[in-house]
């Protein structure tokens, strides 16, 4: 019963946030900050994980290939799919969900706790438009992460592959041309932007209904974490069975 | 004038407010006072309409909010001021934001004239030199100041304030008292303030309204509450021995 309650209170905070809209000047202001705190100050962690994990991916998959009559090809050819098909998307995006999603719970639920959001409604201002709103338009910019992690985990792969001495540069580029399909891009980004709008709404209405103090803060980005990670885990089953399957 | 009639709001099956009726005044410093639980804070949000009584009306002038559009609750809304008990500065602003945000959410002035208008307020809520200082940075009683120059800047009719001098120092709270009674009398507006500290009743309370268990048991000014013989009234006043001992001396002296 309360997860029912929780599911339509979810969907009910959606309505609200793109019910009666912020001054449009002071919504571009939010829209640019939130952008820097979300999107911005994320790329050193993702770009880390993603160089080294896409390294990782290439000296797995050159470890595991004891037949002589599979090429060295398939190391380029592997890290390619599956940085562009999961890593990137899927990891990062749970990854996100810790980083982010904390960030986001915490910074509302500090809101409520100290009465901030109901200045905001005593003032006659949407609270869930002003605050949810722009973090929805903020992650639209998601996707460009994804595109650097997907980068720069290929260009992990490459460097572990060619100097770790299990493929030649040609090789393993030639890996990556082989049997591309543009529509996994499509794949890709369209989960993409399922996950972004996931990871700046889930953790908003953790933070938004939470209630108590300061401990309560602590327990509700645990939640958001887990809760998110959940969903894009589900979401990214969901959208895969839909969309490679046939 | 805020005219509230006959106000009843439950929470599930217990029923918090039980038939309120009374009328807070135009330029005078209203106090809603009673013990912890008695429905103070909850009358307050059915006043700014934050809960929704389920019987009863609430005026505003001659408007009640119930037959408020959405719109016209907006446009009231932009006329009320508030004060939280902790003060509700936003961390992620300076003080100069935090007073400047609602001119920016509800006037078209410019920015020199919002700064004008800003350091206006500030100087008369006696703080300069504060404007680039983030709320975390300034002591409680500050943060009051700052929070009762955000509820002004935009000349509000309205003004309310929830325990205002809660965690302040007995000196400080002296002063915001003081600061929000010459504010509504200097800007004319009818100001409530929630509050269950005697010294603030004693103070400011030009009108007072006592509640206990959700009914209004008494209503007066702060000198006749030393006058009266209400029960309700000495028990709540009179569980201080120094106020026990200030009726005595009132009395003597007729």
């Amino acid at each position: 019963m309360k997860y029912l309650r929780d599911i339509g209170s979810y969907f009910l905070m959606i309505k609200k946030v793109f019910g009666s809209f912020t001054k449009t000047s002071v919504l571009k202001h939010l829209i640019f900050k939130e952008i820097d705190d979300l999107i911005i100050d994320s790329l050193g962690i993702v770009a880390f994980i993603s160089f080294f994990v896409g390294g990782v991916v290439s000296i797995q998959t050159a470890l595991n290939m004891d037949n002589p009559l599979i090429p060295k090809s398939l190391i380029g050819f592997a890290t390619r799919q599956s940085v562009i098909l999961e890593f990137a998307p899927t990891f990062i995006s749970i990854i996100m969900a810790g980083k982010v999603g904390s960030f986001i719970t915490s910074s509302i639920g500090s809101m409520r706790v100290t009465e901030q959001i109901d200045a905001l409604e005593v003032m006659g201002i949407n609270s869930l438009n002003y605050l949810v709103f722009p973090k929805i338009v903020s992650l639209m910019f998601y996707p460009f992460v994804i595109v650097i992690s997907m980068f720069l985990g290929i260009m992990g792969g490459w460097v572990a592959g060619v100097y770790g001495g299990f493929s030649s540069s040609s090789d393993f580029v030639a890996g990556l041309q082989e049997s591309f399909i543009p529509y996994h891009l499509f794949y890709a980004f369209f989960k993409t932007y399922v996950f972004s709008f996931i990871l700046a709404t889930v953790p908003s209405w953790q933070g938004y209904y939470m209630k108590g103090g300061a401990l309560e803060v602590g327990k509700a980005s645990t939640n958001s974490f887990v809760w998110t990670s959940v969903l894009i885990i589900a979401a990214n089953y969901i959208i895969t069975q839909l969309l490679l399957s046939s | 004038m805020i005219k509230v009639e006959d106000v009843h709001k439950s929470f599930g099956d217990e029923e918090i407010l039980k038939g309120i009726t009374t009328e807070f005044d135009k330029g005078k410093t209203n106090l809603i006072i009673g013990q912890s639980g008695s429905g103070k804070t909850v009358l307050l949000k059915c006043l700014l309409g934050l809960f929704r009584p389920e019987q009863g009306r609430i005026y505003y002038e001659d408007k009640a909010i119930q037959d408020m559009d959405d719109e016209e609750q907006r446009k009231l809304r932009e006329e009320i001021g508030m004060l939280f008990q902790g003060g509700a500065l936003f961390d992620s602003m300076n003080i100069e934001e935090n007073v400047m945000f609602p001119l920016r959410m509800f006037t078209k002035q410019k920015k020199a004239d919002m700064l004008e208008r800003v350091n206006e307020v500030l100087k008369r809520v006696n703080l300069e030199n504060v404007n680039k200082k983030f709320p975390a940075e300034i002591s409680g009683g500050m943060q009051k100041r700052v929070s009762i120059a955000r509820a002004i800047v935009n000349k509000p009719k309205f003004l309310f304030c929830d325990e205002p001098n809660s965690g302040l120092d007995p000196k400080t709270a002296t002063l915001i008292d003081t600061l929000i009674q010459e504010i509504t009398h200097e800007y004319d507006i009818t100001t409530v303030v929630v509050t269950h500290d005697m010294n603030s009743v004693m103070e400011i309370g030009e009108k007072v309204v006592l509640l206990k268990h959700g009914k209004l048991v008494w209503q007066g000014t702060n000198q006749e509450i030393f006058k009266t013989d209400n029960d309700d009234v000495t028990n709540f006043v009179y569980s201080s021995d120094l106020f026990k001992k200030i009726r005595d001396v009132q009395l003597k002296e007729g």
